[in-house]
């Protein structure tokens, strides 16, 4: 085979790089591959007799289209624009839903759940007046209800669907308030804390339609999650700043303002915002559209650091962990934020890429998560010998059990990735399959717990 | 013969394992090997190819490598893995079914 150099044909290559390029489907190493494809191609043709432009006429042409090419690699690596797909998945469908109409609805449903927050204190349920608990245990059947609306609005599911996604949102309100919970008692606190987990993932199957079983767009939710989550902090900083800024200048005519931001601020403020977010992140992604990746390479090394530390003094002073309360809590909040170290990395990475430092250094945070973790239950599991089972300490160490394997499966994963005997597109898998797993351990806090607990 | 799109979207994915079987190859050498081997019936949108191999290489059938052709420039090569021996083992058996199927249709047809 031998190399073309024929200028004018050569300045029609770099021309139709240029237009994959712009593309942005494809990645360098997708338009390098097609360019050698389309070189041995013209090779072929010209060795058949072919003068150079008439071989790159065919060549070209047998390619294919580049609409239909582009389209075909978006649905490939969708990670590349994950928005876009999930936004538009074809022409067809995104001129239904305008940009307008979309804010309009996004802003209807926030006002609607805004509105939803204060319909119980007409029936004489107030936030300040003894039934704060009721607010706790509602709280996101104020606002996730509507954000499923949301989803199935935008993305056109079937009214059946809507159905099936409602019951849900049901058993939720009713196992929240027909449960007769003691005062302040530990299971309730356990449902304020598990039911928005369990619902989140009703939320899950709004936003992917029926695709949540079929293939790998589980991890689309994972992105739209945490970018989400980043809004949802921005939004509030600015509702602060807000706020701050209502008190000092009703203040300074006289008047006191609290009932204002206590009463319809803040808590208006917090459901509307979640609505807003979603439709931030789904409109407006590519302002802060990598920022989870980004925190999550700043604060992987941090971690990892602090962990090993922390191993490296215990080992030096012999002190044992001092378990209380706090410490059980604790430690889950910890293995909690290495899976989504570990989540939002995979979310960002190129699976086809060969390991690098920062895989090493991933694999170190979670090698070392493990060991502390497991120093921390053996104390745990003394303590629960010694005093007997508490809803807290059952729930916490479910968890905890519920992360270990997951994170102990993710590290031999992960050792095997960075050694070139597995794939990350494995690891990926496993994290998404691993998904629902919260969810349903949520779900048995919020539903069995409590009569288990007796309650209490 | 002009082949039905999804029939040809079906069918990529073993022909590709196959051809990987017999060795590594890189994507204009499949290509040309499934219109050998189709005599011309099977034309791929020679494009259309790439984003089958990427999604193999995802699910973990197929392994890829850069290294140089012979004529210089970077080629990416595949190759099949053990996974994709035992995808390629279980869709030979589906198709053999569907073939087997059809054929037994089409004998009778004759016969009636």
């Amino acid at each position: 085979m031998t190399a073309v150099i024929d200028q004018p044909l050569e300045d029609q290559i770099a021309q139709w790089r240029e237009y994959l390029r712009r593309r942005q489907a494809f990645h360098g190493s997708d338009i390098e591959e097609l360019e050698g494809h389309l070189r041995d191609q013209l090779a072929a043709l010209t060795e058949a007799g072919l003068a150079g432009d008439e071989a790159f006429l065919v060549a070209v042409k047998r390619m294919g289209s580049l609409d239909a090419l582009s389209r075909e690699f978006a649905r490939e690596h969708s990670d590349r624009l994950w928005k876009q797909l999930v936004i538009g998945p074809g022409p067809a469908e995104e001129s239904a839903h305008t940009g307008y109409t979309e804010m309009l609805v996004a802003l209807g449903l926030a006002v609607a759940a805004a509105l939803a927050i204060k319909v119980p204190a007409l029936f004489g349920l107030r936030p300040d007046g003894g039934a704060e608990m009721f607010y706790f245990r509602n709280g996101s059947l104020f606002v996730l209800p509507l954000l499923a609306v949301y989803f199935i609005w935008k993305r056109g599911s079937p009214a059946s669907s809507a159905l099936w996604l409602a019951l849900p949102f049901a058993a939720g309100a009713v196992l929240a308030n027909v449960f007769p919970f003691r005062a302040h008692g530990d299971t309730e606190r356990l449902t304020v804390l598990h039911l928005p987990i369990a619902l989140w993932l009703v939320i899950g199957f709004a936003y992917l339609r029926n695709r949540w079983f079929g293939d790998g767009r589980r991890m689309d939710f994972v992105r739209f999650s945490g970018e989400l989550a980043i809004y949802y902090v921005l939004i509030g900083l600015g509702g602060i700043v807000l706020i701050g800024f209502t008190v000092m200048m009703f203040k300074s005519i006289g008047m006191n303002p609290e009932w204002l931001i206590g009463g319809w601020l803040v808590p208006c403020g917090m459901v509307g915002a979640v609505i807003i977010g979603s439709w931030l992140v789904e409109a407006k992604q590519s302002v802060i559209e990598n920022m989870a990746p980004v925190l999550t390479r700043l604060f992987t090394p941090l971690f990892t650091v602090l962990l090993l530390a922390f191993l490296g003094t215990m080992a030096w002073t012999g002190s044992p962990i001092d378990v209380k309360r706090e410490v059980l809590i604790g430690f889950d909040l910890l293995l909690v934020l290495v899976v989504g170290l570990v989540l939002y990395a995979a979310s960002a990475r190129d699976p086809q890429k060969p390991p690098d430092l920062f895989d090493f250094l991933q694999l170190l945070l979670v090698a070392s998560a493990l060991v502390v973790d497991g120093v921390a239950l053996a104390a745990i599991a003394a303590r629960i010998t010694e005093f007997g089972f508490t809803p807290n300490r059952v729930a916490a160490l479910g968890e905890n059990l519920i992360l270990l394997v997951n994170l102990t499966w993710t590290a031999w994963l992960y050792a095997r990735f960075v050694r070139g005997r597995g794939s990350f597109a494995t690891l990926e898998g496993w994290q998404i399959t691993y998904l629902p797993v919260y969810a349903v351990w949520a779900a048995l806090v919020v539903v069995v717990f409590p009569p288990v607990f007796g309650y209490r | 013969m002009d082949m039905g799109k999804d029939l040809v979207a079906a069918s990529a994915t073993p022909l590709v394992l196959a051809i990987l079987a017999e060795g590594d190859s890189y994507g204009y050498a499949i290509i040309k090997r499934v219109a050998e081997l189709s005599g011309g019936h099977l034309q791929w949108t020679d494009g259309m190819l790439y984003p089958v191999l990427h999604r193999l290489e995802r699910q973990g059938l197929v392994a890829a490598k850069w290294s140089a052709s012979e004529s210089g420039r970077r080629r990416k090569y595949y190759r099949i893995t053990r996974e994709g021996r035992a995808q390629l083992a279980a869709q030979r058996q589906q198709w053999q079914v569907v073939d087997g199927t059809l054929r037994g249709l089409w004998m009778q047809a004759r016969t009636a």
